[in-house]
């Protein structure tokens, strides 16, 4: 007994240890950090407390609001387009046998591929004067565009290239979902007399419900994050019409080394998302409930 | 459902293969452009002789550092891959299986679920200052650490979902015949979630060799990884867009030939969580 007790500890020790050393301190220090301001003199840190001015500065400062604003479009934006698409697909589609192997290693390498590499793709294909996009365009007699120059057109730009990246794996998660769906309940209704359209309505859309939600959050929590892309196609401009939250800290934080403040802006951002979650969680369980 | 039609199985083919192309057009585009030379690129040629200079460049030139980032790359996947399967299974096996009070299984579920949503970013400031302090700024131990922490929370959910699994027969048989807890994991447990450490190990090694942010606030020069060798490229005004099509098509190589070789477990692992 004395002996499990001590397997017990020594089995989660691990990763309870890489936990509080690599999460919970670095959110203490963080949090700390945001009441203060930094000097570096002689490669020695110069912490001044400064009370809540860098939070007060962060509600003010217009790059970090451009930035929750474009990242809430973005991502709002792009998951909905990815989870329709990636869903009549997948309705289109089940049942189709033949090359499957094939087509799911096409539709897994965006997903498999970094993210950078996805941007320096589309950075080339975008491009105003040799850009395949752009030849197409003339190609077909319209007039090219600056896609990421354009402050009108980069943010549309840069979602598209999300929904590029993303939609074949909601539409994969999505099939392997419909195709678990037992298959009686269609026959059933079938005979019944139902409509097709009927039963996607009546029966597929309830029983898919559980994977849509799963898919979708997924799907959130990563385009909430998204810095890569963005990184290399437009680096947040011009202006500031693709800046996001991701950016906007790195620049404050790094770029400009203002720790103090690029601290307060992360704690506001995980603020945020904390009560996401909670919210989330809540409306979910309500409607278990109900 | 499956109406069996001439018209609708047409249909069907149409659209994947079309959605097919779309997808693989881009991959096929850039693997062209890394054989291009600049003016073909420039001129937009659909038809050229290729060219192997770029990728002579991109590896053998000695301004570039792309063979290093591809080592550093390397070491760092493999290496938080490894801790990453022993630490999540560990403690996988641990929360499911050893009789902990709920509230620790549900704490610790609950906290990486918090931090696997928080922009790594957010973080990546905390680390820096924490490594520079103790002198593990800039080194790949540094670096390593921080992407096996990024990947736990994932791996605990898959490997819990894996352990959970195993009938628990078996392991009260084993304990019974006098099996401590290593032997348990050793003999029974280890064999039947071989599949789950498979899917969990090669989505950890590619979410490393993929991450970005982290690794370009804790590296120089000396410890970048691919990636950041990529984002170099663009960020020079006098882009050789030829040579980061080249290098961008070597970076994709890992995840292509995984994809090859270990696909069934790919989508098991991507599917574990949403399905279940």
């Amino acid at each position: 007994m004395k002996n499990d007790t001590f397997w017990r500890y020594t089995t989660l020790m691990p990763a309870v240890l890489l936990f509080v050393a690599l999460t919970v301190v670095p959110m203490v220090n963080l949090f700390v950090l945001s009441f203060h301001h930094v000097e570096w003199i002689e490669r020695i840190a110069i912490w001044k407390s400064v009370g809540w001015s860098n939070y007060t500065a962060a509600f003010e400062d217009n790059l970090f609001r451009a930035g929750a604003f474009n990242t809430v479009v973005f991502a709002v934006v792009a998951v909905t387009v990815q989870m329709v698409l990636g869903f009549i697909l997948a309705l289109l589609t089940i049942g189709v046998t033949r090359g499957r192997t094939f087509y799911r290693t096409v539709f897994l390498l965006p997903i498999l591929v970094p993210g950078i590499i996805i941007g320096a793709i589309w950075k080339l294909m975008y491009s105003y004067d040799f850009g395949v996009i752009n030849k197409t365009a003339i190609f077909l007699g319209m007039s090219p565009q600056d896609w990421l120059g354009n402050p009108n057109l980069a943010l549309a730009s840069v979602i598209v290239v999300d929904i590029w990246h993303w939609t074949p794996f909601c539409f994969l998660l999505l099939l392997a979902a419909l195709e678990s769906l037992p298959q009686d309940i269609y026959e059933a209704a079938r005979i019944d007399g139902s409509s097709p359209w009927q039963a996607l309505r009546f029966i597929t859309l309830p029983l898919m419900l559980p994977a849509i939600i799963v898919t979708f959050v997924f799907r959130m929590i990563l385009a909430l994050k998204v810095f890569d892309e963005v990184y290399l196609l437009t680096g947040g401009g011009p202006g500031t019409s693709t800046e996001v939250v991701s950016f906007t800290i790195y620049r404050r934080f790094f770029t400009e080394d203002r720790p103090g403040y690029g601290a307060a802006i992360s704690i506001i951002t995980f603020a945020a998302v904390a009560i996401l979650i909670f919210v989330a969680g809540r409306i979910s369980r309500r409607r278990k409930a109900s | 459902m499956h109406s069996d039609s001439l018209i609708s199985t047409i249909t069907r083919h149409t659209v994947l293969a079309l959605s097919a192309l779309i997808v693989i057009f881009p991959f096929l585009w850039i693997v062209a452009a890394g054989f291009k030379t600049q003016i073909d690129l420039l001129l937009g040629k659909f038809l050229f002789v290729p060219t192997w200079r770029n990728f002579e460049s991109v590896l053998f030139n000695s301004g570039s550092d792309f063979l290093r980032n591809f080592a550093n790359s390397v070491i760092v996947a493999s290496t938080s891959m490894v801790l990453v399967l022993v630490v999540a299974t560990l403690a996988a096996y641990s929360l499911y299986r050893l009789r902990w009070p709920s509230w620790v299984l549900h704490s610790l579920l609950a906290w990486s679920l918090v931090f696997h949503m928080v922009p790594p970013i957010t973080l990546a400031g905390a680390w820096f200052t924490m490594f520079r302090s103790i002198g593990m700024d800039n080194t790949l131990s540094g670096i390593i650490l921080a992407h096996t922490t990024l990947n736990l929370p994932m791996a605990l959910w898959m490997m819990g979902v894996f352990i959970r699994d195993v009938p628990t027969e078996l392991v009260d048989a084993a304990s019974m015949d006098g099996a401590r807890t290593p032997q348990v994991l050793r003999h029974v447990v280890l064999p039947i979630v071989r599949p789950g450490l498979a899917a969990t190990g090669i989505l950890s090694f590619i979410f490393s060799w993929n991450e970005f942010p982290v690794v370009l606030t804790l590296a120089q020069r000396q410890t970048a990884t691919v990636p950041i060798g990529i984002g170099k490229y663009a960020q020079d005004n006098t882009v050789a867009f030829t040579e980061m099509a080249a290098a961008s098509t070597l970076s994709m190589l890992p995840a292509f030939l995984l994809l090859l070789i270990a696909q069934r477990f790919i989508v098991r692992g991507l599917t574990s969580g949403a399905v279940k």
